[in-house]
């Protein structure tokens, strides 16, 4: 019997983190021992690539950007082909601490999905203005959803359980915070145990937020919209038939 | 009506229709695009040659004034061509997506056989 470390895939979606990246993945490696990592580099222009290459990472290069949506739908099926039970998604830009992810995947031992929460007590991150009152609205009608409290379902720190491994693979959403919000609802009306766990933020180490004032101003209707329409989708039946690897 | 605005519209019919059927012929254009081309070409055509065709097929539908028909009738091809068109794009969007992580995972397991194979012709480096 193998750690559930062992098999576990951390997934890094990155666009152009080269001044972050190495770091993460020296931390990834540091802290959680016997783990594997893959960085998605999604059409980064910066060395992104060769300095996670250097760092030890598996280093997926799509050849053009395709959001986080698709550089996880890459981690997902790579875990799939690799034998991988679960993956965790981490950010790149040093914001997620990797300590935080022995947690994520020790809940998933009851849980298929795991949403590392940054409001939940740990950490001193808050965001302020309209993208604020996105995330409230959201984890309302998400928290019924996943019969589960959420507060902080735009987390991009999450752990996915083979079940949930085996949906996304398929059917991650590549839209538009789609990633994100879609992924939760697919995940709730497919019937798998969604969870919160709490983490600490830690400020990026380098480069630039890909958000800022004005996209956060135009946040909370896209993200409703998003939610609107996943919300309209037919549900995706989960095949029970789970052919997990060694 | 003057005989230059019949011939105008006989000749219109007949340019749409010429230009869809050569782009057919050249392969172009795939069948399922210019179905909707092919209808209005051949519409505009059996208009323009026998133009009492319209006023009977307005007064068949109640539409009081003969060209608002055309203008309804325009405006609904062209409203399908168009959503005919986004959803092409983005079938063609969800394909293209869908090969770019294919082919970001084939190149990462190329890298990781070839490191393989430089192992294994040079096991000294170990
Ligand atoms: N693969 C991929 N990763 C991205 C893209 N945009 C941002 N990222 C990564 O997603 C993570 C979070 O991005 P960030 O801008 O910090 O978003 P925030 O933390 O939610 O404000 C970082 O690791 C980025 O490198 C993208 O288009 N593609
Ligand atoms: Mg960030």
């Amino acid at each position: 019997m193998t750690s559930p470390l062992a098999r576990t895939l951390v997934v890094l979606p990155a666009l152009n983190e080269e001044g972050s990246v190495g770091d993460v993945v020296r931390e990834v490696f540091a802290k959680l021992p016997g783990v594997q990592c893959l960085v998605v580099d999604d059409g980064s222009t910066d060395a992104t690539a060769s300095v996670a290459l250097q760092a030890g990472a598996a280093v997926a290069s799509l050849p053009f950007n395709l959001g986080v949506g698709g550089a996880m739908r890459v981690g997902f099926k790579y875990a799939i082909e690799h034998g991988f039970h679960n993956v965790v998604q981490v950010d790149s830009d040093g914001q997620h601490d990797p300590a935080g992810v022995a947690a994520l995947v020790e809940a998933l031992e009851r849980s298929d999905l795991v949403m590392g929460a940054r409001f939940a007590g740990e950490g001193d991150y808050t965001v302020k203005g309209p993208r604020r009152w996105a995330m409230v609205v959201l984890s309302t009608i998400l928290s019924r959803l996943a019969r589960t409290k959420l507060t902080d379902t735009t987390s991009g720190f999450r752990a996915s359980g083979p079940r949930a491994v085996a949906l996304f693979s398929d059917h991650y959403p590549a839209e538009y915070l789609g990633d994100t919000i879609e992924s939760l609802v697919i995940a709730a009306r497919s019937g798998l145990r969604i969870e919160q766990v709490p983490v600490a933020m830690r400020p990026r180490a380098a480069g630039q937020p890909s958000q800022n004032p004005f996209k956060a101003a135009a946040y909370l209707g896209r993200a409703c919209l998003a939610l609107v329409f996943a919300l309209m989708r037919p549900p995706i039946a989960l095949k029970e038939s789970l052919e997990v690897g060694p | 009506m003057s005989i230059a605005s019949y011939v105008l519209g006989v000749i219109a019919a007949l340019i749409t229709l010429g230009v869809v059927i050569e782009m057919l012929r050249r392969r172009q254009l795939r069948e399922r695009h210019a179905v909707w081309w092919l209808i209005a070409g051949t519409l505009a055509l059996i208009i323009g040659v026998f133009p009492p065709v319209l006023a009977w097929s307005a007064h068949l539908v109640g539409v009081e004034v003969p060209t608002n028909l055309v203008f309804f009738v325009s405006i609904a091809i062209l409203f399908l061509v168009s959503i005919q068109h986004s959803a092409e794009l983005t079938v063609l969007e969800t394909k293209t997506r869908v090969l770019a992580e294919e082919a970001a995972l084939q190149k990462l397991r190329m890298q990781e056989l070839e490191r393989r194979i430089r192992h294994m012709e040079a096991p000294s480096n170990d």
